[in-house]
């Protein structure tokens, strides 16, 4: 009996475990050994200072995307628009930067807080169509983070485009007061950190200890119950929508005012995709989050100097997160995995005439 | 062709739907399988049609054992079932609904088809625009679309399910014909699944009657049907003497309400039920109640009349504004449409507390959660989720959860599936409530439930509400008249 | 060359470049009229474009190289199957991390194969049929993948709507109980369709970088998956209506760059984003209530044609798990 406890709370490691064990074999038959790719991935991660800003700044919008995922979770929403929020929070805080010129701490306000209000709208845009329109969400946001790409590669390579003409890459970089205070000579901005760490904050005390929490949790378990517990869908939907834009879209302001210092092609940088699978992977449990999203800045940044070490490709990175989170989604579930099948038939029987 | 059900036990957890039944039908014969809710009429029948197997027992086909692996393996063996909801499909065309799984041919053949389908609707004198979609039909003519497709599949022992709840006069008639023409003329054998003991009476040959998973009875028909609801619903004890209650000002008003569905229209209810007042909804699964106990709760609107609560007009409120003027509904699916899967019991009072602060004071919360499991005796602690409480327990907590005051308590089947000391619990919570000037309506399967603790009582059939019927000067007898549709 | 000849090669060129579409749109209305939904298609058609081309360029045989490519998309469109059956989990979270996996696995196991020139599939003309004027030029004088593109689209019709066996897949994505009850093996049947609908997908990822955007690059086909996804939505879940949406969206894409030269003052922008936007407005359309309003205010004749064009209404049962023995 004790045996069999055990194997249950152990058993979400036997994926992972064998998902490394995928990814060493792709890299044998690649004619890498694993030692080197694991030291390439610590180099790229720790191997000076500049590597582990690398990281960082990358953690930073994945961490607030994850958390504002979480919020959209609970609420048993597909947030597949959380690519196009952080974009389009990056172009209102590019709009700020560019337009507005204002004392640093106001500036620098001013553009978070547009990057938070555009966010959230564009969140909400998803929400509005779904209680309104029926539209699911997944499709509303697929096609909204795509018009948001289009918007972006319309900005760069018009009306923001540098003086020197449009080169795509890139806008006209923003003033220097416009930007974060960045540490030393580093692209990377510790407030951002701090403002990630808050998010994640806000989000654990929001979904465990608020009441709006509970009522989401109660909502994205059972819609039914949940409204006769007086839970209105449309409301709490819209809100969770909103708050999950608000935190991506802070993030996408963060990368073009710290990382970047104009808005650039791809600023989200699949980082909206990358926080959803770090939440699938957390089986929705908030505190193993941040570790993960650190795992996989560690893993994609690493994978980079993996391909200047060894020339394989940095999608390896990728790889290896996309197998452990599909090996943790098929089999992570271990009461799912052994439970015998029990015959359902009779199930199917009540629906077709009431006893 | 002759049909043994041998020593048949099917449970569903602790429940024994069929507890032992052993019946006999013989080709060319018409039989009426009756009893009331929970009997176990459907159970059975499910079983012989392939649906799903017994626990215990064995079906025999002219003496031959038989195991049906599906309701098409019993098909093949000429066993076909009509569902009071036909498993048909609804988007589809009626051809293509026709055509599913009817033949191993690959190419459909669409005009063979109709040509099949228009000579069988002709011979039973159904008629049906075959070009149509199965959703724009009526139910009456989407069970004739179903008979007949089990009768081109060759049934021989057709089973029908309640078939004349919710169909036309007319179409009854027509389908009564048919039903003669199968058995009399060409030998089939019929088995009615039926609570209408008028139609019973006149249609069927002979009766057997189940109550409670057993057979408690048969008989030749036509006969008194004294004695058919005596076997059916069993002697009950007179109703219990407890305080009555004096009513209060009128909680309730309906009036002239309509309500539709796609299933099922209500028409002219109308209806006042005061504070403190009891009242008890009886009939049979989709004859109106629940869709009259929805409209009260404001989770259907009526499509005509007007709806006062507390003298106010609330006919368009939703169900959060009539839950913040005092209304509460308990739905019958405990964990479907009440309590929520994966949270736990301090968590669900939380959500149910009137008054909510932006942080939740768990603290609190689980104080408050541990004096309502003490209050209403639920087994569990406030740390354990809602899904892994027995359904008794369940049922428990659901009402510990209400609001302390409430001006009316709308209840669907508050104690099915639970055991008689529970149910005898709850209800002793309801009369606090009464007493406190809530007015209660609820609905039941349970005749002894609804006349031991009503004031007063409306029965539906088929959408139809009878008169109002005074608890203490009525029977089982007349309740059972009044269900099967009499007067 | 006239105008109305540039038109016609523009024309053209649309109905190439949305053959592939128009497969990957037959594969998975298939797949979702049994109940299924592959969400993984984007990763999926990458994948499959990079194998059918790697291994056609090994083999230098496009046989091989297509058939290689439909494995690729049985053996994803088999792991959400088997997942969502089986294994009883979330379709849509394993289609998700499926398409960001086949895109990483396609980037990563074809790096070594970007700017290559590889085989191609070569034009080949109907003799006869090709001289008709303008549907001859547009239809008849392309090459196999478009023929076998628009063979599939009637052959998937055909099958869904005409034969015994499209009409139990159809009849297990409306209601699973009532086809078991007509003797379907539900969740069997699933485990087919969802194979054969994959493969189709992962013949159209092959159909892109062998025929209409030659070669492999990183990110070839990056977005066309979720595109054949909306329009199998938009086509109501039939393979015609899907063409056809595959077609226009194929048209807008060609209509943006043709609009541009007429209005350079409106930018690109605009254009490119129109595809989307519709689709936004398609979805709304099918779906919400506005539409419902709005019929019924239409005289009645008019009410159940224009329901049956505007409003789509999805396999009941999609998504939907059923529970046999």
């Amino acid at each position: 009996m004790k045996l069999r406890s055990w194997i249950r709370f152990a058993w979400p490691g036997v994926p992972i475990l064998m998902a490394l064990f995928v990814t060493t074999l792709i890299l044998i038959f690649f004619d890498t050994s694993p030692k080197t790719a694991l030291l390439a991935m610590v180099e790229g991660s720790f191997g000076d200072k500049s590597k582990v800003f690398q990281v960082l700044a990358f953690l930073v919008p994945l961490m607030l995307s994850a958390s504002g995922l979480l919020v959209t979770f609970t609420a048993g929403l597909w947030n597949i628009g959380v690519e196009g929020q952080i974009i389009i929070g990056a172009i209102m805080s590019s709009w700020v930067a560019l337009k507005i010129d204002l004392p640093t701490p106001f500036q620098i306000s001013l553009e978070l807080l547009a990057a938070i209000t555009g966010g959230a709208l564009w969140a909400g845009l998803v929400a509005v169509l779904k209680t309104r329109g029926g539209v699911n969400e997944i499709f509303s946001g697929l096609a909204l983070n795509n018009i948001a790409i289009i918007l972006t590669n319309y900005l760069i390579s018009g009306p923001w485009q540098p003086p020197e003409g449009g080169t795509f890459r890139g806008t006209q970089p923003f003033a220097e007061n416009a930007l974060l205070p960045l540490l030393g000579e580093s692209r990377f901005s510790p407030l951002s950190l701090v403002l990630a760490l808050i998010a994640f904050g806000i989000v654990v005390v929001a979904l465990r200890g608020t009441f709006w929490g509970l009522k989401l949790k109660a909502l994205g378990k059972n819609p039914k119950s949940a409204f006769l517990l007086g839970v209105s869908s449309e409301r709490e939907l819209i809100l969770a929508l909103m708050f999950c834009g608000a935190l991506a879209g802070l993030g996408g302001g963060i990368r073009v005012l710290s990382w970047f210092d104009s808005l650039r092609q791809s600023i989200s940088g699949g980082i909206g995709f990358l926080a959803l699978l770090v939440v699938m992977l957390s089986t929705f449990q908030a505190y193993l989050v941040p570790p993960i999203a650190l795992f996989f800045s560690i893993v994609l940044m690493g994978s980079t100097t993996l391909h200047m070490r060894s020339g394989l490709h940095p999608s390896l990175g990728g790889i290896l997160t996309g197998v452990m989170v599909l090996f943790v989604l098929l089999f992570g579930d271990y009461g799912k995995l052994f439970t015998r099948r029990k015959k359902i038939r009779t199930s199917i029987v009540q629906e077709a005439s009431d006893e | 062709m002759r049909v043994d059900l041998q020593d048949i036990h099917k449970y569903f957890g602790s429940v024994r739907a069929n507890d032992g039944v052993n019946l006999v039908f013989e080709g060319g014969k018409i039989y009426g399988l009756l009893g009331e809710n929970g009997a176990g009429k459907s159970t059975l029948m499910k079983i012989l049609s392939g649906y799903q197997p017994p626990d215990v027992g064995r079906i025999l086909l002219d003496g031959k054992p038989i195991q049906f692996e599906s309701p098409a393996h019993a098909l093949s063996h000429k066993v076909g079932m009509l569902y009071q909801d036909p498993l048909d499909f609804p988007p589809m065309r009626i051809l293509d609904n026709y055509l599913l799984g009817r033949d191993v041919r690959v190419i459909l053949n669409y005009s063979k088809a109709m040509d099949e389908l228009q000579l069988l609707m002709d011979r039973y004198g159904f008629s049906v625009d075959l070009q149509a979609n199965i959703d724009s039909l009526s139910l009456g003519e989407r069970q004739q679309l179903e008979l007949v497709r089990l009768l081109a599949g060759g049934a021989n022992i057709l089973i029908l399910d309640e078939p004349t709840t919710g169909i036309s006069a007319v179409q009854k008639e027509l389908l009564f014909e048919s039903i003669r023409r199968l058995t009399h003329d060409e030998g089939k054998t019929l088995i009615l699944v039926s609570h209408k003991l008028d139609e019973v009476q006149e249609l069927c040959d002979y009766a057997y009657v189940l109550r409670r998973g057993k057979l408690v009875g048969e008989t030749e028909l036509p006969c008194s049907n004294k004695i058919l609801v005596e076997l059916m619903f069993g002697h009950v004890p007179l109703r219990s003497d407890h305080p009555d209650y004096e009513p209060g000002n009128p909680v309730v008003e309906l009036q002239n309400i309509t309500l539709a569905t796609y299933q099922l229209e209500v028409k002219n209810v109308n209806l006042v039920v005061k504070a403190g007042e009891i009242y008890g909804l009886a009939g049979l699964e989709g004859s109106g109640q629940r869709l009259v106990i929805r409209a009260c709760g404001g989770l259907l609107h009526p499509i005509e009349g007007r709806y006062l609560l507390a003298g106010q007009d609330v006919t368009r409120w939703n169900y959060h504004r009539m839950q913040m003027s005092g209304v509460s509904y308990v739905a019958a699916g405990r964990l479907e449409e009440g309590l929520v899967h994966g949270l736990t019991l301090t968590e669900h009072v939380v959500l149910s507390l009137p008054e909510h602060s932006l942080m939740v004071d768990w603290k609190s919360a689980r104080q408050e959660t541990h004096k309502r499991i003490a209050r209403y005796q639920v087994m569990g602690t406030p740390e354990l989720t809602a899904d892994s409480l027995s359904g008794g327990n369940q049922q428990r907590f659901l009402f510990g959860l209400l609001n302390s005051s409430l001006k009316l308590l709308l209840l669907e089947h508050p104690t099915r599936g639970l055991d008689v000391r529970s149910a005898e619990w709850i209800w002793e919570l309801l009369y606090q409530r009464r007493e406190d000037g809530t007015a209660i309506i609820f609905m039941s399967a349970d005749l002894d439930e609804i006349i031991e603790r009503s004031d007063r009582i409306v029965v539906f059939s088929s959408g139809v509400m009878s008169r109002v019927v005074d608890a203490r000067n009525t029977s089982v007898d007349e309740l059972g008249h009044l269900i099967g549709g009499q007067a | 060359m006239s105008e109305f000849d540039q038109l016609l090669k523009t024309l053209s060129s649309i109905v190439l470049q949305s053959s592939p579409l128009i497969l990957a749109v037959c594969g998975e209305t298939i797949t979702e009229r049994a109940g299924l939904i592959n969400l993984s298609l984007d990763g999926t058609m990458l994948l499959a474009a990079m194998t059918g081309f790697i291994v056609g360029l090994k083999t230098n045989s496009l046989i091989l190289g297509f058939l290689a490519a439909a494995i690729i998309g049985m053996l994803f469109a088999l792991i959400v199957a088997f997942g969502s059956i089986r294994l009883k989990q979330n379709q849509v979270a394993i289609g998700f991390v499926l398409t960001l996996l086949g895109d990483d696995l396609s980037a990563f196991l074809g790096q070594n194969f970007t700017r290559i020139r590889g085989p191609y599939v070569v034009k080949i003309g109907i003799p006869v049929l090709k001289d008709i004027p303008i549907l001859g030029t547009l239809f008849f004088d392309q090459d196999v993948v478009v023929y076998f593109a628009f063979i599939m689209v009637g052959l998937t019709w055909w099958f869904l709507f005409r034969t015994q066996p499209g009409l139990k897949l159809r009849g297990v994505g409306e209601r699973p109980e009532a086809a078991f009850a007509r003797g379907v093996k539900v969740n069997r049947v699933r485990y087919i369709y969802a194979l054969v609908g994959g493969g189709l997908v992962g013949i159209a990822g092959a159909a892109y970088s062998l025929d209409v955007k030659l070669g492999w690059s990183e990110g070839h086909t990056r977005g066309l998956g979720w595109i054949a996804l909306a329009i199998v939505i938009f086509g109501g879940w039939s393979p015609i209506r899907g063409a056809i949406g595959a077609l226009l969206f194929g048209a807008t894409k060609a209509l943006a760059t043709v609009l541009q030269r007429t209005f350079p003052q409106i930018s690109v922008v605009a254009f490119n984003a129109i595809p989307w936007i519709l689709m936004i407005a398609v979805l709304l359309v099918s779906t919400s209530e506005l539409t419902e309003r709005f019929i019924n205010l239409m005289p009645k004749t008019w009410r159940r044609p224009l329901r049956r064009f505007l409003r789509v209404s999805a396999p009941t049962a999609l998504g939907v798990h059923f529970g046999e023995d």
